[in-house]
């Protein structure tokens, strides 16, 4: 007993006891969270997709329809996937702000864990194309430019123009730019076909020949001016205007310069 | 006699001796030109066929025109590996393998767009002036040969690189080719060497690209050139200038100087260009294939109203006996062109037989002073401006949120409604100026300043103008109309008569003016103010 | 007062008025000077031009305002270019309008007819050389030249005969047989009905041998667009919809038009839309023309599966694709 009261008295005593305490608490904290962890997966799940309802019954369903269901103005949004949801309130399309003949690109009105516990929602409606991950998107390693040239050019120069820049459809519809757009957008477009643009499946083209478009599209984005100012990147319509105004402008002033008489 | 003068004259003792130079160069040198920043419009397009020249040689030196399939091995990345001809590849390796490569390439494509900017401006220069008329003629018709030329050689310069969007050309007017009554499908094959697109176009054109079309540039050219030279220059009217002189400066020294001068000019302006601004990215549009298209191909400007006019065509075709006219291409493509080429060229004709006028004119028509043919070459301006449009009509839809079906119907309503409109508010614009010239000649000019009279009247100060200036304003012709007869002496219906009733219908409308100020009328005004 | 109308009288040239160069020698010399700094700025240019041919490397971009980033090689060669040449013509002209004689001139015009005696001794001669030629009076003469040089000018046109082949069928014929399947562009991949959702496009070629290479030629009439729809969206008479399979749609992707390729496909409204000259046509109603210049649909390959699902081509385009010409019937 002396010896027990004399190690309890000891000067490194009280640091070894908070050692070893701090060492229980926290690999029993770890024990326990671990086992809690899994639930919370689970558990943030099902928030996510209360959460998600909530957000879809006060800003979509008025014309989505109370079940997704769609209606008059609207499309039904079961088996549409969390992907489309992704694509369409991440790029700020919906909520449709005016009821014109597109749904125009503008900011978005959800943050990043809004638009999850959209998607979230709405995927559990029905199975539907998934948010492609980050290892899915990684243009850089996985993509060939030049290949994703040859498949852009086939597949979307008709309605994107060949650099990406956008073009007319009928009745005042319009492809947007692709300069700007998020990769995880672009993927998400090809397969969810937002609008007027048609699905890209991935039989018809394969993920690693989307990764190689993206790739392209994100190339042509950071291409630099190798001629001069690019005037647009629509072709001769810019190019004839240029020489319309600034060619024969200049060549018009020299030449009322060179006819008046000096002073 | 310095050493340098002794010399120079021996050489061109030397010359003379063997051609007899020193007479008509000694007349030549000393010949007038009158000078108006509006006479170096055609310059502009002379320049601009020298730059082509020196610049389309320098790319012949790299040039491959040939359709054989290569495989790119050159600094682009987004094309490396893909398959393309070898005039893309060989276009390619200019743009950039060649040092100043892409330089020449773009201030070849920018001069071809101002050469034909140049000659619509001299072409409209020389319509609104009159200087179309006789003995004028001739060089008209070269000038509108010239235009249509102009258009095919741009044409077919483009779309040497065979890149997708000059190969989406191509295709279009190879149907143009093809829907050819009875010999289309034949003189397509003859052109193609078999089926579209096939192995020989490039080839072809690049021939009639360099040498054909060129030499006959030459030659026209050379022809349009001696004939304002032997035909002096018209002027502008003014004190001193007659039907019967040329008032401006020898070409030795300032004029020679001056066009001299503007030639490095041109081709200062078109380097500039050359420089700052990207035309023709072919790289971007990658090499042709019939399976692709991009949104918003368009032909060169010039070819924009062809587009415009094809898209606006309704769609007509008629199928009998087993065989297909397609008029929506022949139409818009071939007969309408044709219409507005033929009537272009021999308009100096239909205005001489309208107004009756066959005498030389060597003084110029302030546009207002003619006010029918101004009002015509408005019209004819607007047709144009509003096919033009309709030939950009999906990026215009794109830029200003409109629609294609909007423009489609606007163009297709605008070009039939459109040019009378237009006719009308010139006729009676040029008609006001007159007016306006008139009151300028017999009241003097206002200068605002107010006066009271000791009676207590208010008047505005006007102050005469020049005797210059009273001239210029009155010293045009106002042609009467014609009276042409319809029956003879004994009053016998002539069988001319249907056709001299037209033409006095028509010439009544061509005089229609305000009566000039006169002499009598400003004296009788003078004692007024 | 007399009767007659009295116009305005031409006052002749204005007096000449002296440019400040030829009173002032001062304003002479500033003009020289003027003259000689635009000589010097143009050689200025050419050192740009070439400074940045021999020294400035291919892969420098350098930021300019208004323009962007610019190709600093190019921009220095060509605006050396530029200026160099520009500045020779100002001051060429600078120095004709402020140093050189401007002093109007006036000459004559000269009549250009030549006077009568002279076109009576031209049409003399034309007629008496034409006489001595003997050409009226031996018809012999004149008809065997005519035959002769009539004859010769058939030669030239002969000769280009060779430029290309008769188009015999070739206009109305493409690769697509029964049994060919349908390939990816590009990719050369097979098909199946339930690769493609509803909504899909996919850019289609008829599957070649394994010896076979494909060409340009092949693609501009063999170039076909899929498009799946839902079944009973069609609009399609009997015939038409059993060349349809489980909603999927097959059309010529050349423009019946002027030849473009037609894939620009919009999913909402089902219509295809050309973008070279707004031809639009509607899948449901197998590509009537709505819209544009086009006078006629777009020609429908009929397709099935075969037994292990791909799907494959039942027979031939029914018509020839592409642009119309003169001996198509319809």
């Amino acid at each position: 007993m002396k010896r027990l009261s004399r190690l309890r008295r000891h000067r490194a005593a009280g640091p070894i006891l908070l050692v070893f305490a701090l060492f229980t608490i926290g690999t029993t904290f770890q024990v326990a969270s671990a086992v809690d962890s899994e639930n919370t997966t689970t558990a943030s799940r099902s928030v996510a997709i209360e959460e998600g309802k909530q957000i879809f019954l006060k800003g979509c369903s008025s014309c989505h329809g109370i079940n997704a269901e769609g209606g008059q103005i609207a499309p039904s949004l079961i088996g549409v996937g969390a992907a489309s949801v992704d694509f369409q309130v991440g790029t700020g399309r919906m909520p449709m702000a005016d009821m014109s003949v597109q749904a125009m690109r503008k900011t978005p009105v959800y943050n990043a864990e809004e638009v999850n516990a959209l998607a979230t929602y709405v995927a559990s409606l029905a199975p539907g194309p998934a948010v492609p991950g980050d290892e899915l998107l990684n243009y850089e390693r996985d993509g060939s430019v030049a290949e994703g040239g040859e498949l852009f050019r086939t597949n979307c120069a008709m309605c994107h123009n060949f650099a990406a820049q956008g073009g007319a459809l009928t009745q005042g519809k319009y492809a947007p730019t692709l300069m700007g757009v998020e990769p995880k957008y672009i993927y998400e477009a090809m397969i969810t076909g937002p609008q007027s643009m048609p699905v890209f499946s991935d039989k018809t083209i394969t993920p690693e020949e989307k990764l190689s478009m993206i790739a392209w599209i994100k190339a042509a984005e950071s291409e630099p001016q190798l001629g001069g100012a690019s005037l647009g990147r629509v072709g001769p319509v810019t190019e004839g205007l240029l020489v319309w105004t600034l060619g024969i402008g200049l060549l018009i002033g020299v030449a009322v310069w060179l006819a008046m008489k000096a002073r | 006699m310095t050493a340098r003068e002794r010399i120079a004259g021996n050489v061109a003792g030397y010359v003379d001796d063997r051609t007899g130079a020193a007479k008509w160069m000694k007349k030549n040198l000393t010949k007038v030109f009158p000078d108006h920043w509006s006479f170096l419009l055609g310059e502009i397009c002379l320049y601009s066929f020298v730059i082509l020249l020196l610049s389309g040689t320098f790319l012949t030196f790299w040039f491959d025109p040939s359709m054989r399939e290569v495989v790119y091995e050159g600094s682009y990345a987004p094309l490396e590996g893909l398959k393309m001809s070898a005039a893309y590849a060989s276009t390619l390796d200019i743009s950039f393998e060649v040092r100043g490569g892409l330089l020449m390439r773009q201030i070849h494509h920018w001069a071809a767009l101002i050469f034909m900017v140049g000659i619509v401006a001299h072409l409209l220069r020389v319509y609104f002036t009159g200087a179309f008329r006789k003995p004028r003629e001739f060089n008209w018709i070269i000038g509108v040969g010239l235009l249509t030329l102009g258009i095919v050689e741009g044409f077919l310069g483009y779309s040497l690189p065979d890149d997708l969007l000059s190969g989406t050309g191509i295709r279009i007017a190879e149907a143009i080719i093809q829907a050819l009554p009875l010999v289309g499908t034949y003189i397509a094959f003859f052109a193609f060497g078999g089926p579209f697109p096939g192995e020989v176009f490039i080839p072809r054109i690049y021939t009639v690209h360099i040498l054909l079309l060129p030499a006959i540039f030459l030659a026209l050219i050379t022809v349009h050139l001696m004939l304002v030279w032997y035909q002096k220059h018209t002027q502008f009217p003014g004190p001193g200038r007659t039907e019967k002189n040329v008032v401006g400066y020898p070409l030795m020294p300032a004029y020679m100087a001056k066009a001299g001068g503007f030639f490095f000019i041109v081709f200062g302006v078109t380097a500039f260009l050359g420089a700052i601004a990207s035309i023709n990215p072919i790289w971007l549009y990658g090499p042709y294939t019939p399976g692709q298209i991009s949104a918003g191909s368009q032909p060169d400007w010039y070819m924009g109203w062809l587009d415009g006019l094809v898209r606006m065509a309704p769609p007509l075709e008629t199928h009998a006996f087993g065989h297909t006219i397609s008029w929506n291409i022949l139409i818009p493509g071939l007969i309408l062109p044709g219409i507005m080429f033929t009537g272009l060229a021999l308009y100096p004709f239909i205005e001489s037989w309208a107004t009756g006028d066959k005498r030389e004119h060597h003084l110029l028509d302030r546009p207002r002073n003619a006010p029918n043919r101004t009002a015509i070459g408005a019209m004819a301006l607007t047709f144009t401006l509003v096919t033009l449009l309709n030939g950009g009509n999906d990026i215009i839809a794109t830029t200003f949120h409109l629609t294609i079906n909007q423009m489609m119907w606007f163009s297709r309503i605008g070009v039939i409604v459109l040019p009378p409109l237009a006719f009308i508010i010139t006729k009676r614009l040029c008609l006001s100026l007159q007016r306006a010239d008139r009151d300028l000649v017999l009241h003097g000019r206002e200068t605002g300043r107010l006066v009271r009279m000791p009676s207590g009247e208010f008047i505005e100060v006007h102050e005469p103008i020049s005797a210059e200036k009273a001239w210029l304003l009155t010293s045009h012709e106002q042609i009467a109309p014609l009276e042409l007869p319809e029956s003879d002496a004994a009053g016998v219906r002539r069988p001319a008569a249907i056709k001299n009733k037209i033409r006095n219908r028509i010439s009544r409308a061509t005089a229609v003016a305000v009566p000039k100020a006169t002499e009598t009328e400003r004296r009788e005004l003078e004692g007024h103010h | 007062m007399s009767s007659e109308i009295e116009m305005i009288k031409d006052p002749g040239l204005p007096a000449h008025v002296h440019r400040s160069m030829d009173i002032d020698p001062k304003a002479a010399q500033r003009a020289e000077r003027q003259v000689a700094i635009l000589f010097i700025l143009s050689a200025l240019g050419t050192l740009l031009l070439i400074y940045s041919y021999v020294f400035v490397q291919d892969d420098i971009f350098i930021f300019i305002p208004v323009l962007g980033n610019m190709h600093a090689q190019q921009l220095g060669i060509g605006m050396g270019m530029a200026i160099a040449l520009f500045c020779i013509g100002a001051g060429a002209i600078h120095w004709a309008k402020t140093l050189m004689p401007d002093e109007e001139v006036i000459a004559e015009r000269h009549e250009f007819r030549s006077d009568d005696e002279d076109r009576e001794e031209f049409v003399k001669t034309v007629k008496e050389g034409a006489a001595v030629a003997g050409l009226g009076r031996r018809p012999l003469i004149k008809r065997t030249l005519g035959a002769a040089l009539g004859l010769s000018a058939l030669t030239p046109l002969l000769l280009l005969r060779d430029l290309g082949p008769l188009p015999k069928d070739e206009l109305t014929k493409t690769s697509w047989k029964a049994g060919t399947r349908l390939v990816t562009d590009p990719g050369d991949r097979p098909l199946r009905a339930e690769d493609l959702e509803v909504g899909a496009v996919a850019q289609t070629l008829p599957e070649l041998a394994p010896d076979q290479h494909r060409t340009l030629n092949d693609i501009a009439k063999d170039a076909v667009l899929l498009i799946r729809l839902r079944p009973e969206e069609f609009n399609l008479d009997a015939e038409r919809l059993s060349w349809t399979h489980e909603g999927i749609i097959a059309f010529s992707k050349i423009c019946s038009h002027m030849g473009c390729a037609v894939a620009l496909y919009e999913q909402q409204t089902k219509h295809l839309l050309c973008p070279c000259h707004q031809s639009t046509f509607d899948v449901t109603r197998a590509a009537k023309v709505i819209f544009g210049p086009s006078a006629r649909p777009l020609p429908q390959l009929a397709i099935t599966v075969d037994a292990e699902g791909y799907l494959i081509a039942q027979a031939p385009f029914n018509e020839p694709v592409g642009p119309s010409f003169w001996e198509r019937s319809s």
